[in-house]
């Protein structure tokens, strides 16, 4: 059982808000979500079987890539040839 | 020409080079595939106002076959739905019956080929994107092999599962889309196997089609399990073996996608901060404080919920009991798919449990997830499956789901093309 303090904090590290208005419902919904995974509890941990997936990697040699002004075309804010980002510290 | 059924985000002035072996048919675009100097939003509101600089690898590919691309179609934000109400542009509705939904999260480009609004189109399939809005809209949809398609291009979601794919109205546009896009690109790392050069050929007989219990299980609506029966029936009478058999994989699989999938989203939606395209992030706050300003305005509530609930999976005392598992389950259904076709070529069943819902109807999301049980496996596996339409409940349709070996997406279409060919004559 997940409650609003934790949904908060899980908010906090995706960096996204859940409105307080909705937190109750939100929470009750989530809840019945993880309910539902508890079916995987009847699994033991290690995986078994075959893989679905398979990368093809390459020798890793300079391609060519976008212009730097198709790339700024899409940044709300650039400076000096640069993407401009909120303040780190 | 009219949109009555809100198919499209941005309809577009159809232009073909008037060749190759698309060459004067139309073909929508879902809209989160990258067209080159075409606003692309995925359903969102994040990405209002993001133009690709590039074309996608399938976009490139239908543009070189001659296909006149004339728009991009709606759905749910980020491919996250099974109704396409959960876009952020407004729900699609069904150009059967439009108090339905048609299915998601591809439903602008089925409910676009499906009241000939376009001829064909390519939608994308994570969990049954393409073959639900199929199933729903009456039209065939193909979730190819994972690997057979290039996703480059294609604005990620859950790339472990997430494919492009072919929509029509007949199996044989399905496998003309199907070969157009389905070349080689060395700019995706887990394309394989051969190129699709493939021809239908409607023939099933001597064929094994596999029909497992648990596709006929509970929240299968009677009379939508009735008509895939009597579809399969349709399949023994043109000479196929119909063989039952059982998947118990199926038990723990809808989890194991929902926790791989938001795993996967609240990895990739991580890169939506407002500061190389979208809405523009406040560059004076601290940099947490203007991404959540950011992200919280513009990703709708299922996106927010998928993001949490893949955090809340990878996070720390969870991992092992969540994503952990869910792979132990991921690697049981491709057990189940590799020992089933030994037995069988094919297997059938429903492509959804229920006919179309009703606007609004699945209110509550975990409701919405449970639709989705019967098309989620083939996600897991990678192997490819077909919805093509074999009746009605009601008059509204339902689809027949053929699923088959990994790379060997011929075959399934082969035995689709056969269903249809019966059922038209």
């Amino acid at each position: 059982m997940v409650d609003e303090g934790e949904v908060r904090r899980i908010a906090g590290l995706a960096d996204i808000q859940i409105p307080e208005d909705e937190m109750p419902a939100f929470t009750v919904q989530f809840n019945r979500i993880l309910d539902y995974f508890e079916v995987l509890d009847t699994l033991g941990e290690a995986g078994a079987g075959e893989r679905a997936l398979h990368t093809v990697m390459r020798d890793d040699e300079p391609r060519p890539s976008l212009a730097r002004e198709a790339v700024l075309a899409n940044a709300p804010a650039d400076e000096d040839g640069f993407i401009k980002a909120p303040r780190v510290m | 020409m009219e949109d009555p059924y809100h198919a499209y985000i941005r309809r577009l002035e159809p232009r073909s080079p008037g060749t190759g072996i698309l060459a004067g048919r139309t073909v929508a675009i879902k809209d989160n595939i990258s067209t080159a100097g075409v606003p692309t939003t995925c359903g969102s509101r994040i990405l209002e106002g993001y133009v690709p600089p590039y074309d996608a690898r399938a976009v490139e590919l239908v543009r070189d076959a001659g296909g006149a691309i004339n728009g991009k179609t709606n759905m749910d934000e980020f491919g996250m739905g099974t109704t396409t109400e959960n876009s952020g542009f407004g729900p699609t509705l069904n150009p059967r019956d439009t108090t339905r939904v048609p299915g998601g999260s591809s439903g602008g480009s089925a409910a676009a080929v499906a009241a000939g609004l376009a001829d064909l189109a390519l939608g994308t399939d994570t969990g049954g994107s393409i073959r639900c809005p199929a199933a729903f809209c009456g039209i065939v949809g193909l979730k190819p092999t994972y690997g057979r398609v290039s996703r480059y291009g294609l604005v990620a979601y859950a790339n472990s599962l997430e494919t492009i794919g072919p929509m029509g109205r007949s199996v044989g546009d399905v496998s003309t889309l199907l070969r157009v896009i389905g070349q080689p690109d060395p700019r995706d790392t887990t394309m394989r196997g051969t190129p699709y050069a493939h021809d239908p050929v409607p023939d099933v007989a001597g064929r094994r089609v596999g029909v497992p219990d648990e596709f006929f299980g509970e929240g299968v609506d009677p009379r939508v399990a009735a008509t895939v029966r009597a579809a399969i029936e349709t399949l023994a009478s043109l000479g196929a073996e119909v063989v039952p058999v059982s998947m118990p994989s199926m038990a723990c699989a809808l989890a194991a996608y929902y926790v791989t999938c938001t795993s996967e989203a609240s990895s990739n939606l991580a890169r939506y901060d407002g500061v190389r395209y979208g809405p523009a992030v406040e560059t004076a706050r601290p940099w947490h404080d203007a991404f959540t300003l950011v992200r919280s305005a513009h990703f709708g509530p299922e996106v927010r919920r998928r993001i949490l609930l893949g955090t809340f999976a990878l996070s720390s005392g969870y991992y092992g009991k969540y994503y952990g598992k869910a792979q132990t389950a991921r690697a049981n259904v491709s057990a189940d798919y590799a020992r089933l076709f030994r037995e069988v070529d094919v297997l059938a069943g429903p492509t959804m449990p229920t006919v179309a819902f009703r606007l609004g109807e699945l209110a509550d999301p975990l409701s919405m997830y449970l639709a989705d049980i019967l098309t989620v496996p083939a996600n897991l596996a990678g192997v490819p499956a077909i919805s093509v339409p074999c009746g009605t409940v009601d008059g509204l349709p339902v689809g027949l789901q053929l699923t088959g070996r990994a790379f060997d997406d011929e075959t399934v279409i082969d035995i689709a093309a056969a269903y249809e060919a019966e059922v038209a004559a």
